[in-house]
């Protein structure tokens, strides 16, 4: 079977790699050593592979490796600066929207995405969002919090929940229970 | 790593054409949310890939002086959905775009291949066929053309010869103007899901008389399809509660949904009459009549 050098960039870096033409997206980004590319279902039904080709969001299972030449791909190990994690990343994490964190990579990369194409552009519905991500599965979390993560990120003023406040159950402090 | 046999990239349509009448058993690869799917489950028929993902002629969607829109069989969904062309003109193909599978399927799928792939149950053949599209092929002879609905000729089958590709639709400026269309995809799940039943209905008023109805269905027959003798008994209707009971108790004439895993022919049937009632009604609440169904 054949392969093919293709140039290309991931997460601003320029890269050329020997590629057999069978090999997805999928399987050149985990050998070039971009873990955080899951592979959930291998048939782009879970998006646990989700990566932005050229800014548009998809499942790299579902892409040929060849196909990436002159393209720029985007993976979660890109997304932090010098350690500091993007606004999408740090949402994530305030609101309680991570627990095995197996589908999160690709869910940050569709949030990521989803962002960057609405911020700015007036009120987004929490319809919207959902139906936005609906090519991402999560079994742990239920994603109410990961739309309150897109809502932070849209709502540039809205007022960051404290970590130390956050709890499992992902009510606002005010909804929960007294001890 | 995909199991495939041979792959080879078009640069051009020439390309592209040259290199599917060199083996016959090759296939064009578009999007690749299909045949790679397939090749993930061990597909026997798609082990020789001709990639047409980038040939430059078959991307976009262009209006003529005349109002002919041009759709590129290349066209991603997602791009379908943007295209202010399609949401100025024929936004009822933006809904059934709109509707397939989630927002990283849309990105990489394509116009083309849903419909060569030739399922009943494809979302963008609905509203193509109430727009009339024709479809648009080239191969080795040359150019040809035909309407949609002679372009599926069975479950999984359509008029697609070897060494031809689909190069794009053409819907004429007659069919959408002053048509009102609505497309209603009824699935288990909100997302992610193939049709149980897809529901394609457009109208033409003059006045509140019915100038013309099209109304199509997808997975309730071999192929996506038109309900001609309703669409027949419409004309010159009023647009009114009548209307709607017409159409409840014909539209089953037109069509042909069988019992399947998915659902029981019964509940089929049931669910073609409400949305065709429904979908319609839709419709014509973009040409401001407001129409509900007696019972």
């Amino acid at each position: 079977m054949t392969t093919q050098k293709i140039s290309l960039t991931i997460n601003g870096k320029p890269a050329t790699c020997e590629v057999d033409v069978r090999q997805s997206l999928l399987d050149l980004l985990r050998e070039q050593g971009y873990t955080s590319v899951k592979e959930g279902c291998g048939v782009g039904e879970c998006g646990a592979c989700t990566v932005l080709v050229d800014g548009k969001a998809m499942d790299a299972c579902l892409c040929l490796a060849v196909r990436a030449a002159g393209r720029h791909i985007r993976t979660t190990e890109g997304e932090s600066e010098n350690g500091q994690l993007s606004a999408v990343q740090q949402a994530y994490l305030d609101t309680g929207a991570v627990q095995c964190g197996f589908c999160t990579p690709g869910l940050i990369m569709t949030s990521t995405a989803f962002v960057e194409k609405h911020a700015g552009r007036g009120k987004v519905s929490r319809e919207t969002i959902r139906r936005e991500h609906a090519g991402n599965l999560c079994r742990c979390t239920g994603y109410e919090g990961l739309v309150r993560a897109v809502e932070q990120c849209l709502e540039a003023k809205a007022e960051p929940v404290q970590p130390a406040d956050a709890c499992a159950c992902n009510l606002p402090k005010a909804d929960r229970q007294k001890d | 790593m995909f199991d495939f046999d041979s792959y080879h990239q078009a640069r051009s349509l020439d390309e592209a054409i040259a290199l599917l009448a060199q083996n016959p058993r090759a296939v064009p690869l578009a999007g690749g949310t299909d045949i790679l799917v397939r090749l993930h489950q061990g597909h026997p028929d798609y082990r020789h890939l001709v990639d047409i993902h980038d040939v430059p002629e078959l991307h976009g969607v262009t209006r003529d002086r005349k109002g002919t829109i041009w759709i590129g069989s290349g066209t991603t969904f997602s791009e379908i959905m943007e295209d202010p062309l399609v949401t100025g003109h024929i936004p009822v193909l933006a809904q059934g775009a709109g509707s397939v599978g989630g927002p990283q399927v849309r990105n990489m799928a394509t116009v083309g291949g849903n419909l060569c792939n030739g399922a009943p149950s494809a979302d963008s053949a609905g509203p193509l066929l109430v727009l009339n599209a024709r479809v648009v092929l080239q191969g080795p002879k040359g150019e040809r053309e035909l309407p949609l609905e002679e372009f599926y000729q069975g479950p999984g089958k359509v008029d697609r010869q070897p060494a031809e590709i689909m190069t794009g639709l053409r819907i004429a400026g007659d069919d959408y103007r002053c048509w009102s269309a609505h497309y209603t995809k009824y699935a288990m799940r909100e997302a992610m899901d193939i049709a149980t039943i897809g529901c394609t209905a457009a109208v033409k008023l003059e006045g509140r008389q019915v100038a013309g109805l099209r109304l199509a269905f997808t997975v309730a027959g071999p192929t996506p399809l038109r309900c001609r003798s309703t669409e027949a008994k419409a004309r010159g209707m009023a647009a009114n509660a009548q209307l709607l009971d017409m159409i409840n108790d014909s539209v089953l004439n037109d069509l042909r949904p069988r019992d399947s895993w998915r659902a029981a022919k019964a509940f089929r049937e049931q669910i073609i009459r409400t949305l065709a009632v429904r979908v319609l009604g839709q419709a014509l609440k973009s040409c401001d009549i407001h129409v509900e169904k007696d019972s």
